[in-house]
């Protein structure tokens, strides 16, 4: 039986994982390689770095740390953060990636998916989508915005219309992110990543809000995720992803068990 | 021990490559050139991405080359679109042939209303007597990521359900091949490569 996957993700900056609030007030939490391998042992089904250093300068700290992150990994890894073109995916892959991650590059030139996926498959591309209702909309889960630059900016899209069409695009996994609940442990926007997962066919993995196994277990029900990024929770020793699977499991969630 | 890793640019293999690395083996990559096929001792052929791509082993002329290996009892290990290509075809790309190694076709997950492509970790059953996975514990995990698969046969070594039962892995003398990905499936996968580089030919292990 398909497992739904925990995803354990590292923000990166200037080579060390950090953890912020909403994308501000960035607090240390360790040496990427280390912190991906602990996560790995103790069963995450997937890592996901996402370097949010965006600096010219940061390009080749990134492929170090994803170079020395890769070395002894054996679970699927995916690295996003400031791939434009075909050609930065192309070291991330050489580096050690699986998948790659894109968002604001996508967003500016659509057909950078089209690129990539026709390079490395579609399989390799993900396509980050950070969200952010708007509560006075008419409908806030059809009418959701897509931000980009780290959530400052609008794009001027709707987020299930961009899900759509960067499916039709070959991209093969949508990465949802909901500003609105990203660091406060108050559980995931389970409505709009269910209208995401049914707008399309291919995986969706929630993003934001994670903070006890019970948000977990709603966004694979209701939110119809297929996958779950959690980041917080597993920082400073919180919970490990085997724990909140071992819960999941007596939730009545398929997981991969025993990892 | 020396195993040659076939590159027909369908993605990227440095995964591969490391977990093999990893496992002690010396791991030499050949795109187009047939003088490695023919000196080699154990043959990878990766591949993700689509069907069509194994065009590519035909343009360059390591279909044959392949096929002479295979007879000479190299073992053999398909990988995802690699093992795919040990059949006849695929409907995905109808107008490419596969090696026919394997009689039968691939095809899409039929019609349901769960998503295609099939993603994510995913159990085995296994068929008594595998090599390939043997030390492997029925309902152990692998990481699958594929919208077409290859049907169950005699020569299924593993099967895995996702809206209908499909061959995860398929194994007949020294040839083997797997839907999954063993270099991103853990100790698992580990452990299933570990057997394809230690396989020896019966009666000289």
């Amino acid at each position: 039986m398909i497992t739904k996957r925990i995803i354990a993700c590292l923000d990166v900056h200037d080579g060390r994982v950090v953890k912020g609030v909403q994308f501000v007030d960035l607090i240390d939490a360790g040496d990427p390689a280390t912190q991906a391998a602990r996560h790995a042992r103790e069963g995450a089904d997937e890592i996901v770095l996402l370097d949010i250093t965006a600096t010219h300068e940061g390009r080749q700290t990134l492929l170090d740390t994803v170079r020395r992150t890769a070395r002894e990994l054996f679970v699927p890894f995916c690295v996003g953060g400031g791939i434009r073109s075909a050609k930065d995916a192309a070291q991330v892959f050489e580096a050690g990636a699986d998948k790659v991650s894109v968002n604001s590059a996508a967003l500016a030139h659509p057909t950078l998916i089209d690129a990539i996926g026709r390079s490395f498959g579609a399989q390799a591309v993900v396509v980050a989508i950070d969200a952010r209702r708007d509560p006075e909309a008419a409908d806030p889960v059809r009418d959701a915005q897509v931000f980009v630059q780290g959530g400052r900016k609008p794009a001027g899209r709707r987020v299930v219309e961009w899900a759509r069409e960067a499916e039709a695009r070959g991209a093969g996994e949508i990465l949802l992110t909901s500003m609105n609940c990203d660091g406060t442990r108050t559980g995931f926007d389970c409505e709009l990543t269910a209208a995401v997962s049914e707008s399309v066919s291919i995986p969706v993995i929630a993003s934001g809000g994670a903070g006890t196994v019970g948000h977990f277990v709603d966004v694979f029900g209701r939110g119809k995720a297929d996958a779950a990024l959690a980041a917080s929770i597993f920082h400073f020793g919180v919970s490990s992803a085997r724990s909140l699977k071992e819960e999941l499991a007596k939730a009545g969630v398929s997981v991969r068990l025993p990892c | 021990m020396r195993v040659t890793v076939i590159d027909y640019k369908a993605g990227n293999l440095t995964s591969v490559l490391k977990a093999l690395r990893h496992l002690g083996a010396e791991a030499v990559v050949t795109d187009g050139d047939l003088a490695p096929i023919e000196a080699a001792e154990r043959l990878v052929l990766p591949g993700v991405g689509h069907f069509a791509a194994t065009e590519r082993l035909e343009s360059t002329g390591l279909t044959p080359a392949i096929r002479a290996a295979i007879a000479r009892g190299v073992p053999f290990l398909g990988i995802c679109v690699g093992m795919q290509w040990l059949y006849a075809g695929s409907s995905e790309a109808p107008a490419q042939p596969g090696l026919a190694h394997f009689a039968e076709s691939c095809a899409r997950f039929s019609e349901s209303s769960e998503k295609v492509p099939h993603v994510g970790w995913n159990s085995l059953e296994i068929r008594p007597n595998s090599r390939l996975l043997a030390g492997v514990e029925p309902g152990e995990y692998v990481y699958f990521t594929h919208s077409y698969k290859a049907p169950v046969t005699a020569d299924t070594a593993a099967t895995t359900f996702y809206i209908e039962p499909f061959a995860a892995a398929v194994e007949r003398a020294n040839v083997m091949g797997v839907q999954f990905h063993p270099e991103k499936s853990g100790a698992t996968g580990l452990k299933i490569l570990r057997n394809f580089l230690s396989w020896q030919a019966k009666g000289t292990e």
